[in-house]
């Protein structure tokens, strides 16, 4: 009798739970296919159902503009970054050298230094270098922002790959170039999938860099340019802003399932090593 | 005179020539004194300094015929001389132009020093051994020895200029007036020293909305960081109790709100909680729960308590996923052993789970608060800070520290006060992190 009464409310619990947490996601997926185009009209579940603001997002808007911008700047910031984040963590994990705490210690206060607070230097120094209104201007800064938050993260995991695999390789006469590449890389997987995925994600739903530094519709990122639909705006563009939020939360999502494994590996790899 | 000393000295007056005439290494040291020749090159080619010495200028002033390097020097410590638009002087551009010359000078002098030391220890190892290395031998030497410099040096340029530049800009900020009765190049921003602090503490208006801002901040980072964590360690212990049906299921619904964009989820939020249009307000009436729209975030109480249950929604599914983490790796022995000491499921939960879950997620839970602390996104993106205080200085009820920064940088251009509060800011969640990070094992073993 007991147990009949735990598993109710245990059961009870979670499908309440769900319920929660499916009812604003059912709502912006209807929504996105609601007749009316306001947010005053657009009732939970709405009475008729069409394909028009998808239509509408792609013809009305420049939403296929902005998607290309971000998909081209987040490809290349996986790249990059990635890249750039482990070659640094792999020299602070393998070599001893002088400054080398001093230089860790330095990322990390690095990465505390909320990044958009220092845009107005940032704005000139891209005023200066012609690089303000350029989508690819984005990668330079994330990829080489991605540097201080990730290298804790991913020497931590390196420092797990035991160091008499390099050795190994050095006797039998390898670069340090060639075991970084040939050896460590490829061994060191779930951390890149990590950091590419993480790296990959930033650029959809980065709001602040984008709307300083890409002046001009053209040049938008998805973010900036769904915001730019809905503020102040609801009444005319919601349904499509609507329709925008799902055609991008449906890859991010569906990707971010795939790859949480790797995540909540990542995270707690780098939280707490013991 | 030993030979090191000797060396030593003649590098610290011509770079590399201790390394040419005391070590024989004629290649390194060439290469050494053709960088001092480029840097100094570039100031007598930029500036007019041989006219100067030449006599041929009469009234010389740093602006017109100084260098590169003495020319940005000048504009750092003036920040311009004559305003204008035309002809005048923009302090911002000379300020960053100076940082950026100070940071060059910086690697300069550090690489100065380091061509002393060499020479020093190229000397003295002939003193010693008797022996000259060659620049070839040398080269092999250092690709090894200084392999990771190498590799490292332009990822630390890279970062000096993208991110170090920056945050020293926003830093001397505040140590200006650089607000919106001082914008170049109509105006000219001058150094005031520290009396944007005292302003921030001094002046009544100021202070008053710092200190509240600042006390939400805090509740806000606390209740918000509690209230997830607590709910999914809640939530993973239920998916993990035996009696759930369905688990993977249930667990792939529970985790969206981790995994749907962030800003998409806001957004939505925003819209559907609109007091005036959200159809949950009306559908409250429809249902006659109540009979006025709730105005879930125009109210100064219910915008709070709005935006705490929003980043609850948010947040609990990472915190969930991690703690099934954890709970999958306990020893079940450890449980049998405690049921048969007779500990009922509440012991048990007080006495071993807790702890051990706690001490494996504490760094996440701290990191998590002061991410909370700066949690930009959600405050701006569901009320932006609204609904405006009258008796606040141009900040709203919602405000955390951060927001009212980006509003006066964005919206008022006060850069100099924002600049203030930056510092304030990063010192808040530097102390945080740095004392979580000392207490994690991954600092201990560099």
């Amino acid at each position: 009798m007991k147990k009949w009464i735990k598993m109710v409310l245990v059961n009870l619990e979670l499908i309440i739970m769900s319920i929660i947490v499916i009812v604003p996601v059912i709502w912006v997926v209807l929504s996105s296919f609601n007749t009316s185009t306001s947010l005053a009209t657009s009732s939970l579940i709405p009475k008729d159902l069409t394909f028009n603001n998808y239509v509408e997002l792609f013809t009305k808007t420049k939403f296929a503009t902005w998607f290309i911008n971000t998909f081209t700047i987040a490809c290349l910031n996986a790249v990059v970054a990635v890249l750039l984040v482990l070659i640094t963590a792999w020299v602070l994990s393998r070599f001893n050298f002088k400054g080398k705490k001093a230089g860790l210690m330095t990322l990390l206060i690095l990465s505390m230094f909320p990044s958009f607070l220092s845009m107005t230097a940032i704005y000139s120094l891209f005023v200066a270098l012609g690089l303000i209104g350029k989508p690819l201007s984005l990668v330079i800064l994330y990829a080489i922002g991605a540097v201080p938050y990730n290298v804790w993260l991913v020497k931590g995991y390196l420092d797990g790959i035991s160091i008499s695999i390099d050795e190994a390789a050095y006797i039998d006469g390898s670069s340090k170039l060639n075991t970084f590449f040939k050896i460590i890389l490829p061994m060191s997987k779930p951390i890149i999938v990590y950091c590419a995925v993480s790296q990959f994600m930033f650029p959809w739903m980065d709001y602040i860099l984008p709307n300083l530094i890409l002046t001009g519709e053209k040049n938008y990122t998805v973010a900036v340019g769904l915001y730019s639909l809905i503020t102040g705006k609801e009444n005319s563009y919601f349904t499509i802003f609507a329709a925008g939020a799902v055609v991008i939360a449906i890859p991010i999502t569906i990707l971010f399932l795939i790859f949480q494994r790797y995540l909540a590996q990542g995270i707690s790899a780098g939280a707490s090593k013991e | 005179m030993n030979k090191g000393i000797k060396a030593a000295i003649l590098s610290a007056l011509v770079w590399g020539s201790g390394q040419i005439l005391v070590g024989r290494q004629r290649i390194k040291g060439l290469m050494i004194f053709l960088i001092q020749a480029l840097c100094v090159g570039i100031e007598l080619y930029t500036g007019y300094w041989i006219e100067y010495l030449m006599g041929k200028v009469p009234h010389f002033n740093l602006k017109i015929y100084g260098g590169y390097f003495t020319k940005a020097l000048w504009g750092f410590v003036t920040l311009g001389e004559t305003p204008g638009a035309r002809n005048g002087d923009h302090s911002i551009v000379l300020l960053i132009n100076g940082i950026i010359a100070i940071l060059l000078l910086v690697l300069i002098l550090a690489f100065y020093i380091w061509n002393i030391i060499d020479a020093y220890h190229t000397g003295k190892r002939i003193d010693e051994t008797g022996r000259y290395i060659s620049s070839k031998e040398y080269l092999q030497h250092v690709t090894s020895k200084f392999f990771p410099y190498l590799i490292l040096t332009p990822i630390i340029i890279g970062i000096l200029f993208i991110v170090v530049m920056p945050i020293l800009f926003s830093f001397i900020t505040a140590f200006t007036n650089y607000n919106k009765n001082h914008l170049p190049p109509a105006n000219l921003v001058d150094w005031v020293g520290i009396s944007n602090f005292v302003k921030l503490f001094k002046v009544p208006v100021w202070s008053s909305t710092f200190f509240s801002i600042l006390g939400w901040n805090i509740i806000w980072a606390v209740v918000a960081t509690f209230s997830t964590y607590f709910l999914g360690m809640f939530q993973a212990i239920i998916i993990n109790s035996k009696y759930a049906k369905f688990k993977s299921f249930f667990r792939a619904i529970l985790i969206l709100p981790w995994a749907i964009p962030q800003l998409i989820t806001l957004l939505v939020f925003k819209n559907l909680l609109n007091g005036q249009f959200g159809p949950v307000a009306q559908m409250l009436i429809d249902i006659g729960l109540t009979d006025y729209k709730i105005p879930f975030l125009s109210d100064p109480f219910i915008a709070k308590i709005t935006i705490i249950m929003v980043n609850l929604w948010l947040g609990f599914p990472m915190f969930m996923v991690m703690i099934q983490g954890v709970l999958a790796n306990i020893d079940t022995g450890l449980y049998e052993a405690a049921r048969i000491d007779g500990a009922n499921s509440l012991q048990i939960f007080r006495g071993i789970t807790f702890p051990l879950v706690f001490k494996a997620t504490a760094p996440l839970f701290i990191m998590n608060l002061a991410s909370n602390f700066n949690g930009f996104g959600i405050i701006y993106f569901l009320t932006e800070g609204k609904p405006v205080n009258p008796n606040y200085h141009l900040a709203g009820d919602t405000d955390i520290l951060i927001s009212w920064i980006y509003k006066l940088t964005l919206n008022e251009r006060m850069y100099d006060m924002a600049a203030v509060m930056c510092i304030i800011l990063f010192i808040v969640v530097g102390v945080a992190s740095f004392y979580n990070f000392k207490h994690t094992q991954s600092f201990k073993e560099v």
